[in-house]
């Protein structure tokens, strides 16, 4: 296999050049930029248009330096060393100096100098480089060049053009990293400006990462505009808490707010970038929040203390529990340490394996699958093998909107040697820029479609370091789980399970899931039970047998069979059948619910409890590769009710010790349980589905996934963000659209009812129309009652 | 008569033909006898040819033109391109434009052979935008060659395929750079490209690429039907050949002379008719506004690559601009700043704020609001444009202000407090013989 990263582990031999810089002899790989060669030697050289992670431009033209035997200066960031060169930065070359003082003089000249209201003022290059190589005073008297300020190059992103430098950074950001061209340069000379077309505003999920790496305060963002300076912020280093990616963040806050998030250096993960919804989505932090515990006392809730309500829960639920059982359902939000307090806590406290994570689509097979060859098992593949990879399958998988940084890397990738194919029914704007191929299956037979993928694709599958990639979204596909493990088996490839949710891979490692106790030991493996039990200081027979997952644990809810319920970060809509979920939640028995703000869980919970959001705690997020992304909690001050502190506090309650509660025993206690090398959870065999898709009149298959922005409840109170979203249409081909007659509109209609959407071409399957799963104006649950793969009719639609 | 140098029409000799733009006119002359010649060369061949007559490049640097041609790798299995660079658009340059104009068909037959040397198998003639008339003549020109199996599919039965595409920009100075016209003739915005790579490696759609002046390639065809020795008859050792001359300014009868390099001003002058009446030469540029001007001290310096280099300046286009004592050497350094700030292209900094910064500086000085300290702040901001931008427009931004303080410094000094139409009577330069000036 060839190494064409080095970041690699495996060892190849690099080509190394000796140069010397301001008389100090350094060596470096062939290939090294002047600029960066000299960063190892502690010299720093000023720079604007310079990006590490961007091709060189050298159009600033502040980094000059003198190199021995070229008569002009030359650029350091596009200037290559090579063996033997002399190179003299302004430390030692009055040349270098000169030029560097020229170019920042020139650059300020039109510069509006503004940095009392500028946000970029005391973290600004701009300000900091003027004043290492600047003049004081300027010997510019004319008038500056003025432009209207500032203007939308989206909803959230605005341009001061006067603060530009024209630097590129952004231009080259869209259109290297993001594959978003929908920025560019403008007119010429002094007049030369950022913008976009007219009829395309700069609708990228990646564009914070502009304002981010501007060098001056020419683009920033709507939500963090004139809201802080930098120097009053603290600054923790965090993990985004939004999708499985696991991006490193920078949290600033201020007087125990949040005021702006930024992408934090982390080169085996998101690099230097993260996506939109990570870095604007966290006003959910503020408001709507639930100030303290509530309990229900004639049928309404009230406010009570924490010793009234945690006291109410545990005997509620232990009262509901000798009753009828129990169950927990956790959403996609916990860190590893609480889902394994949820984990433990259902066991221990509860007595009962009725214990789901996934509270979106999910299936007996899925659950079968997650045990069998995902729960706990060691880091496989990574980031960083994606860009070395021949091939990489994505299946169920819609990176650019389910782990937008798998995306970014999936794209680096394809700009190498990396072959990306997805099975699928949309050619989607994502599978271009990752230069794809789509191999066509209509949703809900994908299962059929890998049994019998074109041997060429299997071929690539089957080379050395091949990876397949399989969504969520595998869950309902029937067959699908298993046809994964077995073209997995078929071809070598490796797979990886990429959740939505930063929360569940680390939910299912820690045992949230019935059937399944901490890092993927089976539940009714006798050594497995024992090992478990032995930690957590019970009788391995007091340990529950196999519990129920699914739609199976919602209907035990709603007949009785499962009264006593804990729910912690829920959000009904997201489940396929909306109704059941509402009306098992009030059925049952006996509800408490873990929650950050009012929600139909907390309607219709009788102990309602405040938790932690994410910078109110620390914790571990375990993304998609199994990688631990540890952080701690922002806040300082801020009372640690993580979801674990809270479960500890009703299991004393309830007379059953928990043991730790914090964050760094619960680590250890994992630390203690430790990896499982016996026998794993048997892998499903469910067939791929026979059922032929009969297509009357202008009924089709509904393809769905959720978009990155859309109606998520983190994404609340963030209206420039929202602004951003891709529109919300129903994609159809040209045919079907023409049949209709080509409408403007199209009426979709499922079981619970009718959405009029814009109708737009794509390049999809047909017979199939794509729909957004949970975007505002469209919602497949609640608005059609369809899933993936099922009917709905189409015909012209009227007025939006 | 001090005329000594005659005159040697080669490109022009049968400009007064009226049908000269035509094939048969062209071909009347001579024309396409060396394209018949050449493809029973070697490409190889060819190449050797044009470096041993030393012809070097006609649009402004000088390169030779036959080394260029080498740099291309061969065997390299990647298509190779040729294209023409027909933007002049230099503030003094009108030379390739009548060429195309008048004798279109040598530049066509240039371009096959050229491209046949180089192993291209299309050619680009990138024309600027404001010419119409000089497209439609190397469009037409281009049109007739391929009707007549010059252009395309095994020409001559000699089994090379040539494409030759005529070009519109839409008019940008920037264009004329050749890294920035290979932008735009791909699509993009005309902006100077990094080098390296360069063109010669990877060019137009990242494969090699040769990138010609028209006078150049026009060269080409004359080269290789009369020979390296018949060139090399004309010029000096270093800059062998002829040179169409494009004589400017306040002179009796301006136009275009092509003459042995090595000519001087003196004699070119005297073609062109001399000065005005009772008007002497105050400042002259060899070819260009980019070029350093110089005196009427200079005027039997040869023309030549090397003696103007010498001189501290450059012949660049090779078409001299004379200017007469009526005009103020602040308002012509002035007028030309104004042209490199508003054709900038903006992408570096010491070019885009340099141009606008020193334009400001010298329409404050032209209306007498100025000071010898600001004088010196223009000189400094000038030194900090040239070596520094990324491309040579901004080194031609920094070259006229200099050059003319050279010569001229009490001027710009009488200049900061004295507005320039107060002690140049703005008119004069406008009114030619028999209307006396103030």
């Amino acid at each position: 296999m060839t190494v064409t990263n080095s970041t690699s582990s495996e060892v190849q031999a690099v080509e190394m050049v000796t140069v010397v810089i301001d008389g100090v002899a350094v060596v470096v790989p062939k290939g090294t930029l002047a600029i960066r060669a000299a960063e190892l030697l502690g010299i720093e050289i000023p720079r604007f248009c310079d990006h590490p992670l961007l091709e060189p431009v050298a159009a600033c033209r502040a980094c000059l330096i003198d190199v021995e035997g070229m008569p002009k200066p030359q650029p350091s960031c596009a200037q290559v060393v090579s063996d033997g060169m002399v190179i003299r930065t302004q430390l030692s070359s009055p040349v270098a100096k000169e030029a560097q003082e020229g170019v920042m003089e020139f650059l300020l000249l039109n510069h509006p100098l503004d940095c009392p209201v500028c946000d970029k003022g005391g973290e600004c290059p701009l300000q900091n480089q003027a004043m290492a190589v600047g003049r004081a005073e300027s010997r510019f008297e004319g008038e500056k060049r003025q432009f209207e300020k500032p203007i939308n190059v989206s909803a959230q992103v605005l341009l001061d053009r006067e603060r530009c430098v024209s630097c590129a950074r952004c231009t080259r950001f869209a259109d290297q990293i993001a594959g978003d061209p929908m920025i560019d340069l403008l007119e010429r000379g002094a007049n030369q400006q950022i913008g976009t077309a007219a009829d395309q505003p700069f609708e990228s999920y990646f564009s914070g990462n502009t304002v981010q790496i501007c060098p001056v305060g020419a683009l920033t963002s709507a939500a963090y505009r004139f809201r802080a300076r930098p120097f009053d912020l603290v600054s923790v280093p965090t993990t985004c808490e939004h999708c499985a990616s696991g991006c490193s963040l920078r949290t600033d806050y201020r007087r125990g707010e949040v005021t702006r998030r930024l992408a934090w250096d982390e080169p085996e993960v998101n690099e230097e970038w993260n996506c939109d919804k990570g870095r604007f989505a966290f006003p959910y932090m503020r408001a709507g929040r639930l100030q303290g515990p509530l309990v229900r006392e004639n049928g309404e809730l009230r406010p009570a203390s924490w010793p009234e309500a945690i006291d109410i829960a545990a005997r509620g639920l232990a009262a509901a529990r000798e009753s009828s059982g129990a169950a927990v359902l956790t959403g996609g939000r916990l860190t590893v340490e609480d889902a394994y307090a949820y984990a433990k806590f259902a066991r221990v406290a509860l007595a009962t394996d009725n214990v789901d994570f996934r509270s979106r689509e999910s299936s007996d097979e899925e659950a079968q699958f997650l045990r069998s060859a995902i729960a706990g098992s060691p880091v496989h593949t990574t980031y960083s093998a994606l860009e070395k990879t021949p091939a990489v399958l994505l299946v169920a998988f819609e990176p650019e909107d389910e782990s937008p940084i798998v995306f970014l890397r999936l794209r680096k990738a394809a700009s190498g040697r990396t072959r990306v194919f997805s099975v699928g029914a949309v050619t989607t704007p994502g599978l271009v820029k990752m230069q794809g191929t789509r191999i066509d299956a209509t949703p809900g037979h994908e299962a059929g479609v890998l049994a019998a993928l074109p041997a060429d694709v299997v071929e690539m599958l089957s080379q050395p370091g091949a990876v397949i990639m399989v969504g969520e979204r595998i869950a309902g596909i029937p067959g699908g789980p298993s046809a994964v493990l077995e073209l997995s088996e078929r071809t070598g490839a490796t797979l990886a399970w990429v959740p939505r949710r930063a929360g569940e891979r680390g939910a299912l490692d820690a045992g949230a899931l019935a059937g399944v106790l901490p890092s993927g030991r089976p539940l009714e493996d006798v050594a497995a039970r024992a090992e478990v039990a032995a930690v957590w200081g019970v009788d391995a027979s007091a340990l529950p047998s196999m519990g129920l997952t699914g739609t199976a644990l919602i209907e035990a809810m709603s007949s009785g069979r499962a009264g006593a319920v804990v729910v912690a970060g829920v959000d009904p809509a997201d489940y396929v059948d909306v109704e059941l979920i509402r009306s098992a939640l009030d059925a049952a028995e006996f509800v408490v619910s873990l929650e950050q703000r009012h929600s139909e869980v907390t309607e219709r919970a009788d102990v309602v409890l405040p938790i932690a959001a994410v910078s109110e705690k620390a914790g571990t997020y375990l993304n998609w590769e199994g990688r631990a992304r540890p952080f701690p909690k922002v806040f300082r001050e801020a009372l640690d009710m993580s979801d674990a502190t809270v479960l500890g506090l009703i299991a004393e309650a309830m007379g059953q010790s928990l043991g730790a509660w914090d964050v760094n025993g619960l680590r250890s206690e994992l630390g203690a349980i430790g990896t499982w090398s016996g026998t794993r959870s048997p892998a499903p065999q469910e067939s791929a589905s026979t059922q032929a898709v009969s297509l009357a009149g202008t009924s089709a298959v509904v393809s769905s996934w959720r978009h990155l922005i859309d109606a998520g409840t983190l994404q609340e109170g963030e209206p420039y963000l929202a602004a951003t979203a891709r529109e919300v249409a129903a994609i159809v081909s040209a045919e079907l659209l023409a049949s209709l007659g080509s409408p403007e509109t199209v009426k979709v209609t499922g079981p619970n009812g009718s959405i009029v959407l814009p109708a737009a071409r794509g390049d999809i399957a047909e017979g199939v129309v794509h729909l957004p799963m949970r975007s505002v104006g469209c919602s497949i649950y609640a608005d059609l009652g369809v899933r993936p793969g099922e009917l709905v009719a189409i015909s012209a639609g009227g007025a939006a | 008569m001090s005329v000594t140098t005659g005159l040697t029409p080669v490109i022009t000799e049968f400009w007064d033909q009226p049908d000269l733009y035509t094939i048969d006119g062209y071909r009347r002359n001579g024309g396409y006898r060396a394209l018949a010649s050449a493809l029973k060369q070697e490409p190889d061949a060819l190449i050797a040819q044009v470096k041993d007559s030393g012809l070097r490049g006609r649009g402004g640097a000088g390169f030779p033109t036959g080394l260029k041609w080498s740099f291309v790798p061969q065997g390299d299995g990647k298509p190779h391109y040729l294209v023409v660079n027909a933007d002049e658009s230099e503030p003094g340059a009108c030379k390739d434009i009548p060429i195309m104009m008048a004798n279109p068909h040598a530049l066509v037959e240039g371009v096959i052979i050229s491209s046949y040397a180089i192993r291209a198998n299309w050619a680009f003639i990138y024309i600027r935008g404001e010419v119409p008339n000089a497209i439609r003549k190397v469009a037409n020109a281009v049109e007739q060659a391929r009707a007549a199996g010059l252009i395309g599919k095994n020409i001559l039965g000699s089994g090379f395929d040539l494409e030759v595409v005529v070009h519109a920009g839409a008019g940008a100075y920037i264009c004329g750079e050749e890294t920035a016209l290979l932008d735009s003739l791909e699509g993009y915005r005309g902006q100077p490209r990094l080098k390296p790579p360069f063109p010669a490696v990877a060019g137009l759609y990242a494969s090699p690429t040769v990138i010609n002046n028209v006078e150049t390639i026009c060269n080409i065809p004359y080269i290789i039907d009369r020979g390296v020795d018949w060139f090399r008859q004309f010029g000096t050792e270093k800059s062998p050949g002829f040179k169409v001359m494009a004589v400017s300014g306040h002179v009796n009868r301006p136009g275009i002379f092509e003459v042995p390099l090595g000519i001087t001003m003196r004699e070119l002058l005297d073609y062109a008719g001399g000065m005005r009446e009772g008007r002497e030469v105050k400042f002259w540029l060899p070819g260009g506004s980019s070029v350093p001007m110089l005196t009427a001290d200079h005027l039997d310096i040869p023309l030549t690559y090397e003696d103007m280099a010498e001189a501290g300046t450059m012949l660049g286009t090779g078409t001299p601009m004379i200017f007469d004592n009526t005009v103020s050497v602040v308002k012509a350094v002035t007028r030309w700043l104004e042209f490199y700030k508003h054709e900038s292209c903006g992408k570096c900094t010491p070019c885009r704020e340099g141009t606008y910064w020193i334009t400001g500086m010298l329409e404050e000085l032209e209306h007498g609001n100025s000071s010898e300290e600001r004088l010196n702040v223009i000189q400094h901001a000038c030194s900090q444009i040239a070596g520094r931008s990324f491309c040579a427009l901004g080194d031609a931004a920094a070259t006229p202000y200099p050059a003319a303080m050279k010569y001229f410094r009490e001027e710009f000094v009488t200049a900061t407090a004295t507005p320039v139409d107060t002690t140049f009577d703005p008119v004069a330069p406008y009114v030619f013989a028999g209307a006396a000036a103030r």
